[in-house]
């Protein structure tokens, strides 16, 4: 909880230094207050599994795990911050506080007991965003992105709240333990509103991890938002939102598996295959990775279409290590973008030669995407997949292969441009600012290490 | 407060069910089908609120407040919403002088 309460206060300290002028000063704050923030998180570890706050949240390990892995990531993302919010408005505030009311909701989503709570930490973390999305006033592309993804957003809000008010008609509580005792105690008597209620709270919760078919929005919205907001909604955004969906299918609606595991399927199919093959035809990098998001969403679904004991620990490794490799991926996109002036994949074309280190970076991020073996992302493929087996479905597991290569394809050619593709107009130098190389190195030695040692994070849940 | 209770139960709950079922699909249709921004704000309210008097309803027949006090929070939470989204929409409108959700098909592949 001190976590919780400790960004919103700072998201309104941050606020008053903004109006008091005091610019220098934002980015130290905003970074002292997120390491305090994790402190509250690291020492709550292994302590909380009973629900406080008459049970409204809970602090068990799961909870902790996805709060520190997205206060970890926004404050990469935050370092990455330094000149980016600079160049595009003179307020710079106010990026810092909508971002950590954000992470606010994040936490809340992770750590929620209550459907109350899974609604207003979704809403707080989609609020903030639609703003930030939108946050270019006059420019075209930034307006549509908010629009659209203001309006996917509500209509959302909408599904998941009518699949909490039938889910609240057939159990009479919001409180989650006590909707999970309904379904123990009569098995046989399920009301059919609860049914009802599960499929719309899957659809509303599908809208917000982008899952096809209810994906439409993603490309555009990712596409439209200003680069660092892209990578903070496809990072953060969908770490929590996936703890979210974990918590209630593991913990509420297992016992009802034989209900939602075919429709679950069906979904992961889709997302798979739309994803993959979407992001196949892409000639820009950001669209590609908006894409790639949401194949990525399709594997993190598998833990939870065949749920068991390691779907926590599987999503968790796999969620580090996309967000890791994404936060690179866009970092990258940002320095190259600043050079040339697109995002295009021929803007990538001889960076193997002007900026050797960089490169390498991204090449690496762009592996643990695709899951190549001694990075962190073939860990969390090779969870995903390994849950996927245990429960033989054999073919989702081959439908997995394909995509996989396919994504192999689309990951690489990033890196053929890079390397083997020659520049028509001269040679530009991209260079490397000191705080995208601290992410950077930060990220690579993460992405790197659970790819070696994979033990130190499969034994933490 | 009890004459209130006794009027909602007064109607069969599958009364208020159907009735919400109905304005409910009749926001998600118009979310669907209208191309006017403010008529599908419009609509999301009306799901929105379609659900605030389900919530009512359940919570009348079953006697138990929680239901009531999350109409509360549905309300706040989709006040704030439509403000940022207003908002959102009058940028647009600046821009392209139309609130017209074709106006806005820039972002293809």
């Amino acid at each position: 909880m001190g976590a919780i309460i400790t960004l919103s206060l700072l998201g309104i300290l941050v606020l008053y230094l903004g109006l008091y002028k005091a610019k220098n000063a934002l980015l130290p704050v905003t970074l002292i207050g997120l390491v305090v923030a994790l402190g509250f998180e690291i020492t709550a570890w292994d302590k909380g599994t009973t629900p406080i706050y008459h049970g409204m949240v809970v602090f068990d390990n799961l909870a902790l795990s996805f709060s520190i892995l997205c206060i970890v990531i926004t404050g990469l993302i935050l370092l990455l911050s330094k000149e980016y919010f600079r160049a595009i408005s003179s307020n710079v505030a106010e990026y810092y506080t909508l971002m950590l009311f954000s992470l606010t909701g994040a936490l809340l989503v992770n750590s929620y007991h209550n459907f109350a709570m899974l609604f207003v930490g979704i809403e707080v973390m989609s609020v903030a965003l639609y703003i930030l999305v939108g946050i270019r006033k006059s420019d075209f592309n930034s307006n549509e992105a908010a629009l659209k993804y203001f309006l996917m957003g509500a209509f959302s809000t909408g599904f998941l709240l009518f699949g909490i008010t039938l889910l609240y008609g057939a159990t009479g509580t919001f409180d989650i333990t006590g909707v999970k005792e309904y379904v123990i105690s009569n098995p046989q008597t399920i009301s059919p509103l609860f049914y009802g209620g599960i499929l719309l709270v899957l659809v509303g919760l599908c809208f917000k991890i982008g899952a096809a078919p209810f994906h439409f929005w993603t490309p555009d919205v990712y596409d439209g938002a200003p680069i660092l907001i892209t990578s903070y909604m496809s990072t953060v955004v969908k770490v929590a939102s996936f703890a979210g969906f974990l918590r209630l299918f593991s913990y509420v609606f297992v016992p009802l598996h034989d209900y939602w595991t075919p429709v679950l399927l069906v979904i992961v199919i889709i997302t798979l295959f739309m994803g993959n093959i979407s992001a196949l035809m892409q000639t820009s990098f950001k669209r590609m990775l908006a894409y790639s998001s949401i194949a990525h969403a399709g594997y993190m679904l598998f833990a939870i279409v065949a749920i068991g004991v390691d779907s926590a620990s599987g999503i968790l490794t796999y969620a580090i290590a996309y967000s890791l490799a994404s936060v690179i991926a866009f970092g990258g996109l940002i320095l190259v973008k600043r050079a040339h002036g697109s995002d295009q994949f021929i803007a990538f074309n001889e960076l193997g030669k002007t900026n050797p280190l960089l490169a390498v970076t991204i090449t690496i991020a762009m592996l643990s995407l695709a899951g190549i073996p001694l990075t962190a992302g073939f860990i969390g493929k090779f969870m995903m997949f390994h849950v996927v087996m245990q429960d033989y479905k054999i073919v989702l597991l081959v439908l997995a292969a394909i995509n996989a290569a396919i994504g192999v394809f689309y990951y690489l050619r990033v890196v053929v441009h890079m390397y083997f593709k020659s520049a028509d107009e001269g040679a530009v130098k991209v260079s490397v600012p000191l705080n995208f190389k601290i992410v950077f190195i930060i990220a690579t030695l993460v992405t790197l290490l659970i790819g070696l040692y994979p033990d130190c994070i499969l034994s933490i849940l | 407060m009890d004459s209130v209770i006794q009027n909602i139960q007064g109607i069969p709950l599958n009364h208020y069910l159907i009735f919400c079922s109905v304005i409910f699909s009749i926001g998600v249709i118009g979310v669907l089908i209208r191309r006017n921004v403010i008529i599908i704000m419009m609509c999301v309210e009306l799901m929105l609120n379609s659900v605030n008097l389900l919530l009512a309803a359940f919570s009348a027949y079953r006697g138990d407040a929680s239901g009531q006090v999350f109409v509360f929070f549905v309300m706040a939470l989709a006040a704030a919403e439509v403000a940022v989204g207003l908002a959102i929409v009058i940028m647009v409108y600046r821009n392209t002088k139309s609130v017209d959700i074709e106006s806005l098909s820039k972002l293809r592949w």
